[in-house]
């Protein structure tokens, strides 16, 4: 076990690395003067000179590329050119936020997406099933944006329910967090729940198709055991798989989200940061989330390691 | 059900209560630091507003008020002014504010590393403290938009101690003398600030709190609006202005803005300004704006709520140059110019930053320029790209924007002169140079606005840039939120506003 963990874990150092040279060697692709998008409208040139000098933007990449690798090995992930505020402490304050928002979603999407598909693979070929299909595919299909506005229509504007955006910390008010939270996880699940619906239904259907439940139901087991004790269990493993990576792409999926309902997280930091050539933040946030993500997947291969026998054979 | 509804009920009503005695503002955008040294944002100018209170404010008329001035006078050479003081002021801190603390800031502006006020008050080269309650602000050589720049961030006064001991940090913790504190900030999320009852005119101020939400999607921060979470929203999209002023449970403001829109020709910059038609001949420059209808732009992008001009301010602004006004559109002259100029289909690139208003536009220019036997192509680039692209001279024809400035000098100065910072044109003119340093050279509206007369003739006849429209600044609020008074900078002053 200890072993499997390790070698895991060594696996991951290289895609790090390559993730921060890519990260790096991306946005500097990014057209347009960062020193000038920063400079203000008056773009003096004194001030221009003095932010390519403060911020290494007049040294070579390469160098640029090892002061950053530098800082970030000595816990220094840099500095706001906007906000002033290091980057570190950003990522600290903003990642809580969408880690929140991102659970959220994938919690309702368990809840919604896994028994949808057991139904719709249990009655299959039912209005029951076509019903599910139906709302599977309108998750998949209906643009975030789009569901995000419509809601904020219906839930606030008309009808009072909820804040239309906002964020209030679950310190401050536990009810209050999750009536702020409660839209935009539900629209930023929405992909996901069809996701995990589509996915049970099929590997619900294999499985009950297969010996092993034709004999349980053989031996005279009752259908809800046979289907969540025997069936659900075989299936729900590339599902397990399936949440890791989901959460992670919830992680990226959250950017659009938060925007709409300004959340402020990750997502919004960086689409900021983004449009004001806030290289620092750029880097800093795409960085933690890549490693987020490969730590999600060392977790999920670690948790399908314990779920299947077979892997510890 | 009862017992859960009544307390729901009372926390309701004690929920309103409370936020009777709030403003929560709407922002486009988040602020970038909250230090007026080294803040470049408009939208953190807005919260500025609450915070900080200036050497000068202007009013809705673009006139100069006193702020923390009450009194200012220029020496006779017109190389420094004097500013009196107001007394019995103390900034958030606690601490006095006097003639020392206005020279610390001004001095904190010009030197502090990273400062984006030194281009905007460089010609200041002596601040000195002539008794506890009079600073005298000198320069080499006579300027005149100086006072105009004391209007907004260079203008404002920090507290020395905390500033101080804050060093580049100031901006997490803002000490300024403004009629409300800083209480907190979460990064894109909200900025709250508190009544600050020792504020030499804290009886203006009707609310307890103001609280900036920075909500970047137009439609959710008028859906925020509508259902209650704000009382008040800078920036209402034009779009949805027709639908606020039918509603009867919102208020709409609306005041032209300083800035204008208007297409940069580059004439002489670089080797891409050889190969550019339009700047063969000013004739063909002069049939481009002859081609070009600016109401019905107006009204088909904007429903006719900007406001049309051919100047760098707007015809409302009183340094407009009257006797040349915005001419007519005349496709006829347009062609007799391009025939006179020996070209029939000149050809040139539209570089356009992208968004949807500016393609809009873009597009209906490119289609007025065609009647004439333009031919628009129109090059869409992402802004901070076309910023870099205009600089290197690498467009022929730039649609581009400038925020505005309280003096015409900040709207002009740059872009026109031989050197200016944005004149990516590079049209350079020595009539026009010798007019601006005419402008500058004395704070007489008359004499001044002579010169802006020069400048506006060579500008009609040469034609460097094409000015189209002026941006109409919408505001939407709750009807209860009273006495907002619009004025052109944009900016919020919550002076005088109160919830009915």
């Amino acid at each position: 076990m200890l072993t499997y963990i390790v070698r895991r874990i060594l696996i991951s150092i290289p895609t790090i690395v390559f993730v921060s040279i890519v990260v790096f060697g991306l946005q500097l692709l990014l057209p347009g003067d960062p020193a000038l998008a920063l400079a203000g409208e008056e773009r003096d040139p004194a001030v221009i000179a003095e932010l390519r000098r403060v911020y290494h933007l007049d040294e070579p990449i390469w160098k640029q590329y090892l002061i950053w690798v530098g800082n970030v090995l000595q816990g220094d992930l840099g500095e706001s050119i906007r906000l002033k505020l290091p980057v570190g402490d950003l990522v600290t304050a903003k990642l809580p936020v969408t880690m929140q928002l991102a659970s959220m979603a994938i919690l309702i999407a368990i809840c919604i997406g896994i028994p949808m598909g057991i139904i719709s693979a249990v009655k299959k070929e039912t209005p029951l099933d076509y019903a599910a299909n139906v709302v599977a595919l309108s998750g998949i299909s209906v643009p975030s944006f789009w569901l995000g506005i419509m809601m904020i229509l219906l839930f606030s504007v008309h009808l009072g329910w909820l804040p239309a955006s906002g964020f209030v910390k679950p310190t401050e008010s536990l009810s209050q967090n999750l009536q702020t939270m409660i839209m935009p996880a539900f629209v930023l699940s929405s992909v996901t729940t069809a996701i995990f619906m589509r996915h049970t239904r099929s590997a619900m259907l294999a499985v009950l198709r297969s010996d092993y439940v034709r004999t349980a139901r053989a031996k005279g087991l009752r259908e809800p055991r046979v289907i969540f004790r025997h069936a659900l269990r075989n299936a729900i493993i590339p599902v397990v798989t399936l949440g890791a990576i989901q959460l992670g792409e919830l992680m990226s999926g959250a950017v659009l989200t938060e925007q709409i309902f300004t959340i402020p997280g990750f997502g919004k930091l960086i689409v900021d940061a983004v449009f004001n050539r806030d290289y620092a933040v750029v880097q800093g946030v795409v960085l933690c989330t890549a490693t987020g993500f490969i730590f999600l997947n060392l977790c999920a291969d670690l948790i399908y390691f314990l779920v299947n026998p077979r892997m510890r054979g | 059900m009862k017992r859960v509804v009544l307390p729901l009920l009372a926390l309701g009503l004690l929920t309103s209560a409370a936020s009777a005695q709030t403003l929560r503002i709407g922002l486009a955008e988040d602020p970038d630091i909250l230090d007026p040294t080294l803040a470049r944002t408009f939208v953190g100018r807005i919260v500025f507003m609450g915070l900080c209170d200036k050497l000068l404010d202007i009013d809705k008329d673009l006139k100069l008020v006193p702020q923390l001035a009450t009194e200012w006078s220029w020496s006779p050479d017109q190389k420094s002014v004097t500013f009196k003081i107001r007394p019995n002021v103390k900034f958030h801190d606690g601490e006095k504010l006097d003639a020392e603390a206005v020279r610390y800031s001004i001095d904190r502006h010009l030197n502090l590393q990273g400062s984006f006020r030194r281009s905007e008050i460089n010609v200041v080269k002596a601040i000195d403290v002539v008794d506890p309650q009079t600073v005298k602000v000198s320069m080499d050589a006579p300027f005149s938009p100086l006072l105009a720049q004391f209007t907004d961030r260079a203008g404002m006064v920090l507290s020395p101690k905390a500033a101080k001991e804050a060093g580049p940090n100031f901006g997490a913790k803002p000490i300024c003398s403004g009629p409300y504190k800083f209480v907190e900030r979460v990064q894109q999320d909200r900025i709250v600030l508190e009544k600050f009852k020792e504020h030499w005119n804290a009886g203006a101020y009707g609310f307890e709190r103001v609280t900036y939400l920075p909500i970047v999607d137009g439609t959710v921060r008028l859906a925020n609006l509508r259902s209650g979470q704000l009382d008040m929203i800078e920036r209402l999209q034009a779009s949805d202005v027709a639908e606020v002023k039918k509603d009867a449970r919102l208020k709409f403001v609306s005041q032209t803005g300083l800035g204008y829109t208007g297409i940069t020709i580059n004439v002489a910059n670089s080797d891409r300004a050889k190969s550019n038609v339009l700047a063969k001949d000013k004739r063909i420059r002069q049939a481009l704006e002859l081609s070009l209808d600016r109401d019905a732009i107006n009204q088909v992008v904007f429903n006719g709520e900007f406001r049309t001009g051919n100047q760098w301010v707007p015809p409302t602004n009183p340094w407009y140059v009257k006797s040349v006004p915005t001419p007519k559109r005349d496709v006829a002259k347009a062609k007799e110019l391009l025939k006179a100029a020996g070209v029939t289909n000149p050809s040139f690139t539209l570089m356009v930053p992208t968004g949807n208003e500016a393609q809009q536009v873009s597009q209906v220019v490119q289609a007025m320029a065609k009647e004439s036997g333009f031919d628009v192509k129109i090059q869409q680039v992402e802004f901070a790209t076309s910023l870099q692209a205009a600089q290197k001279g690498d467009f022929e024809a730039f649609f581009i924007g400038w925020s505005g400035r309280v003096d015409p000098d900040g709207n002009l100065t740059s872009f026109i002169a031989c050197d200016g910072g944005n004149n990516d044109g590079k049209f350079c003119n020595p009539q026009v140079t010798a007019a601006l340093a005419e402008t500058r050279s004395t704070s007489n509206f008359e004499q001044r606005a002579l010169a802006y007369e020069k400048i506006a003739k060579v500008n009609a006849d040469e034609m460097p840039r094409i000015y189209l429209y002026h941006a109409t600044l919408f505001y939407a609020m709750n009807p209860k939120v009273d006495g907002f008074v619009a004025v052109p900078d944009g900016l919020i002053r919550l002076s005088g506003m109160k919830m009915n």
